[in-house]
């Protein structure tokens, strides 16, 4: 059976818990306070946070976005108990998922986007 | 008893296939191929999702002003807070799947029969969550009129309220006459989409009651969907309506655009399939685990690759509920 050690530190190592089991609980606390944070913004949604913008997009959007990778990385990190597996195993699957989802996505997003101008400015009436 | 584990007499070579450089089982290592080329298929959906948002900018329906439902809540505003319990039912079955893993560590039989048992409920809770997500989108809210170009508008009153077409809808006064083999030859025998008041009743409503306006789907600079004047209101019905809409199917969709309702059908359905397949894996795996299968065999490992397909599913779930509900 592989894995009898796990890695039982978060924060990278500011957080040790005592056991596997306190860990589990510790991340699903982290899950949820996120998860209530997203929530919370959603319903609220502050409007400084909707009028500021970055590359294109409000800052809001940026939070949930980045809040979403944050939980995805402990879902992936401590359920998925990538912590534990070796550097080449994680990088293969990471890094190709990452770079190839950020690759596709960069791409349709820009198309979408150079659509969206082509009917705006397009002779094709749209507004019937 | 080693069930699984063929012994090919290479053991330690390096290119013998019998050593393991990633330190993880072939099934693992298998279950973790295919999380990754499914999180692809699922960045693929998002990915258009996207981009199809992206073209419809301006007039991309508000996710909080579609799912405001609460069972048991009636006309109750309650936006987000339904997918917001489903996030938690899945996540919070993710974490008894990861303590069944970890019980399976420890050889604790009983445990991970506790912790597999929670895990199957929770996913059954969440496909209910879902099946009523999607009876409320499908039934619908207030009902709209699609445009002769496919656009949704939508009723309000003086206070910006929404209206359901029903409350304002003249009575209908002709009969509704079936349609039969003797009348000709190209004749409908059953319609496909019939909604409860029609259009005529519509309009007729609309003109007789001065306080209802129009809103559609293009918005302003603050992301609100454009409310217009009575007069422009009366002239977009009267001149652009073409038929009533009432509820979301992959035509039409009252809350706007119709790609929105075939994304949200798409992409929600995909990720309830997937759960589905891992409640059904899961339910394997429990009564392998019952029957003391993997108390046999010696390790827990099948608990371990089923877990790691379970939390993939939580982890895409984390991503559709971020792209669809909240940005």
């Amino acid at each position: 059976m592989a894995h009898e050690a796990h890695n039982l530190a978060i924060f990278r190592g500011s957080l040790k818990f005592k056991s596997n089991v306190s860990k589990i609980w510790g991340v699903f606390i982290l899950l949820s306070l996120v998860t209530i944070v997203e929530v919370v913004l959603g319903i609220i949604r502050p409007d400084f946070l909707i009028e500021q913008k970055f590359l294109a997009l409000n800052l809001l959007n940026w939070i949930f976005i980045i809040l979403t990778i944050v939980k995805a990385y402990y879902i992936t990190w401590d359920f998925m108990h990538m912590r534990d597996e070796v550097p080449g195993l994680r990088r293969a699957a990471v890094w190709t998922a990452v770079f190839l989802i950020a690759y596709m996505v960069t791409l349709l997003l820009i198309e979408g986007d150079y659509i969206f101008e082509v009917y705006k400015h397009g002779f094709i009436k749209f507004n019937f | 008893m080693e069930a699984t584990v063929v012994k090919t007499g290479t053991e330690g070579k390096t290119w013998g296939g019998g050593n393991k450089p990633l330190k993880a089982s072939y099934g693992k290592l298998m279950m973790w191929f295919f999380i990754v080329s499914d999180s692809l298929t699922f960045a693929g959906f998002l990915a258009s999702y996207g981009m199809s948002r992206f073209k419809f900018i301006d007039a991309w329906p508000i996710a909080d002003e579609v799912f405001t439902h609460f069972p048991f809540l009636h006309g109750v505003e309650a936006p987000m807070y339904y997918v917001a319990l489903m996030t938690f039912i899945l996540i919070f079955s993710s974490v008894t799947m990861v303590l069944a893993v970890d019980a399976g560590h420890r050889m604790k039989q009983k445990q991970v029969i506790f912790y597999m048992f929670l895990t199957i409920v929770g996913g059954f809770v969440f496909l209910g969550s879902q099946a009523w997500e999607w009876k409320t989108f499908i039934k619908g809210d207030y009902g709209a009129v699609e445009t002769h170009g496919g656009q949704i508008i939508q009723f309000l009153n003086k206070d910006g309220k929404r209206v359901a077409l029903g409350d304002f809808a003249a009575p209908y006064t002709g009969t509704r006459i079936a349609q039969e083999k003797g009348d000709g030859i190209w004749y409908n025998e059953d319609e496909e989409y019939l909604p409860s008041v029609s259009f005529e009743q519509v309009k007729a409503g609309f003109l007789a009651n001065e306080d209802l306006l129009v809103r559609i789907p293009k918005k302003d600079e603050n992301g609100k969907h454009i409310v217009l004047s009575r007069e422009e209101s009366i002239a977009k019905l009267v001149n652009d309506g073409n038929l009533v809409v009432e509820g979301a199917n992959l035509r039409h969709n009252e809350y706007g655009h119709p790609l929105f309702a075939d994304f949200f059908f798409f992409i929600t359905g995909f990720h309830g399939f997937h759960v589905s397949i891992g409640v059904l894996l899961n339910c394997i795996v429990f009564f392998n685990v019952v029957l003391g299968t993997y108390e046999r065999r010696g390790h827990y490992e099948m608990v371990e690759k089923v877990g790691l397909y379970w939390h993939f599913v939580d982890l895409v779930w984390v991503f559709v509920f971020t792209f669809f509900y909240l940005v």
